[in-house]
């Protein structure tokens, strides 16, 4: 396959950055997009040429580092996956595939196609843990009946690897999924009950003050999440956060 | 409770509010107006009993046209608020691939809306008022001592430029009703096993009511 990539190029943090043009041949259906990349990037520094910094680490999915905005959508055009689960038979021969970065003010560029995504750990230490005794006397998680159903609820919402694809789809940046996903695994269990009023409030006060903006229900960040996480967890945090601001 | 309008999850349920009390107001409309279609004389009752009754005028009035500025200013507020949490924008953006066309424009429906309610205050609640506060006449009556309200009505409608901007403006209505609707239920929270067939009620409420508009200002267009 032969392809014309349209690569945002931005050195630091603060200098201006800008589409540059590439050419790239010889490029297989069963290669991953990341793959693409690391072949693009040989031939770069071959040419004595600075390579396309971008995120990954696991390759398969699950830790959430991948991001770009390919051709429009983060992630690219298929759906369900992560950029390292992307692979190039989703492009035709002689396609022109924009790859830029997640765009939010909450996720300013380093370098490149790299973001810093930092925010979402400062939302986490906000609220999205429990306490629990380590005197000696803990109880076995196992141990404390759950509902099957509150408990697969729960479960789908902690497979949130913390991308941040619902902020980079979202018109409005918001960060409503991600948080959302990170009350709901907890607010849903009895080890989250105790902390869950300022939890929900901590967390959204954090999630506002990064600068992430204000959701409106587009829905956007639910057809693109990697994991399938599910608007009702906003629901779910909308009525957590109402009755957390009414108790305090 | 404090600030609550400061936070992002609050605004989103003020705004939810001020929806559902605009939606049900709708309804209210829409049931008076259709009226006029099957008797002149019901109409008439109906229209007077609504424009001098104290707790509709007094109450539900200014609570009404509070709560559509409410809406606006709100949507304002977010809109600006949204853009600005985004300053570089993407070269290429495919918001088709995963939401709707009205979802991500309610505030150019939204702003279309509001230029069509000038014109409606233009034409029906601007004369009301000075009929009834300024002239001082609550009769509601012409000098032929008929109600004046479905005379009132049929006139407006004889003009082929307002009818079209009426109907215009209820198709933008459909279109802003079509998101608004479903996000105002999930707005409060209410995402369960009922939002499949709520979603489908608010799409037949989001086309029907504003048809129904249509409708309205058609046949007495046309008669
Ligand atoms: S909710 Fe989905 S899209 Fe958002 S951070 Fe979690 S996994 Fe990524
Ligand atoms: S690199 Fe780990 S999810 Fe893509």
């Amino acid at each position: 396959m032969k392809l014309t990539l349209k690569i945002w190029r931005q050195k630091n943090a603060d200098a201006k950055g800008q589409i540059v043009e590439y050419p790239i041949d010889g490029i297989e259906g069963d290669m991953s997009f990341l793959e693409m990349l690391d072949i693009l990037n040989e031939d770069l520094i071959t040419k004595g040429e600075e390579p396309v910094a971008f995120d990954h680490d696991c390759r398969e999915g699950i830790c959430g580092m991948c991001s770009l905005h390919i051709n429009g959508e983060p992630h690219g055009p298929d759906k369900g996956i992560t950029t390292c689960q992307l692979h190039m038979r989703m492009f035709k021969d002689g396609d022109t595939i924009f790859i830029e970065p997640f765009r939010a003010n909450a996720f300013p560029v380093i370098k490149d196609l790299v973001v810093d995504r930092s925010s979402f750990d400062r939302i986490q230490h906000a609220g999205g843990f429990i306490s629990v005794n380590t005197s000696g006397n803990t109880i076995d998680a196992n141990a404390i009946p759950i509902n099957k159903h509150d408990a697969d609820e729960a479960f789908e919402a902690a497979t949130c690897i913390g991308c941040g694809a619902c902020v980079a789809s979202c018109k409005n940046s918001s960060a409503m999924l991600f948080v959302s996903a990170k009350v709901s695994q907890f607010a849903l269990l009895p080890q989250g009950k105790i902390e869950a009023t300022e939890r929900v409030l901590n967390m959204v006060k954090q999630m506002d003050e990064e600068g992430f903006g204000n959701c409106t229900n587009t829905g956007a960040c639910e057809v693109e999440c990697p994991k399938g996480i599910s608007l009702e967890n906003i629901a779910r945090m909308n009525r957590e956060y109402l009755s957390a601001s009414l108790k305090g | 409770m404090s600030g609550i309008l400061n936070s992002s999850v609050g605004r989103k349920f003020a705004m939810a509010l001020s929806a559902f009390f605009l939606m049900i107001f709708l309804v209210q409309h829409f049931a008076i107006n259709i009226l006029s279609v099957f008797s002149a004389d019901t109409f008439n009752e109906a229209s007077h009993f609504m424009g001098t009754f104290w707790v509709v005028q007094y109450i539900f009035q200014p609570i009404l046209i509070l709560g559509v500025i409410f809406h606006f200013v709100m949507g304002m507020v977010l809109e600006i608020r949204n853009r600005n949490a985004r300053k570089i924008a993407y070269v290429k953006y495919n918001g088709n691939a995963n939401s709707t066309w009205m979802s991500r424009n309610m505030i150019y429906t939204g702003a279309v809306i509001l230029l069509f309610l000038g014109l409606h205050f233009y034409d029906f609640w601007f004369p009301e008022i000075e009929v009834k506060f300024i002239d001082g006449d609550m009769s509601g009556l012409l000098a032929n001592g008929e109600y004046r309200y479905f005379e009132h009505l049929q006139h407006k409608f004889v003009d082929v430029w307002r009818v079209a901007l009426y109907c215009l403006a209820f198709v933008f209505l459909a279109l802003h009703l079509l998101h608004g609707f479903s996000s105002a239920f999930q707005s409060v929270g209410a995402n369960n096993k009922y939002t499949r067939g709520l979603r489908g009620f608010g799409k037949a409420y989001a086309i029907i009511i504003p048809l129904g508009f249509i409708f309205i200002a058609l046949y007495h267009h046309f008669n």
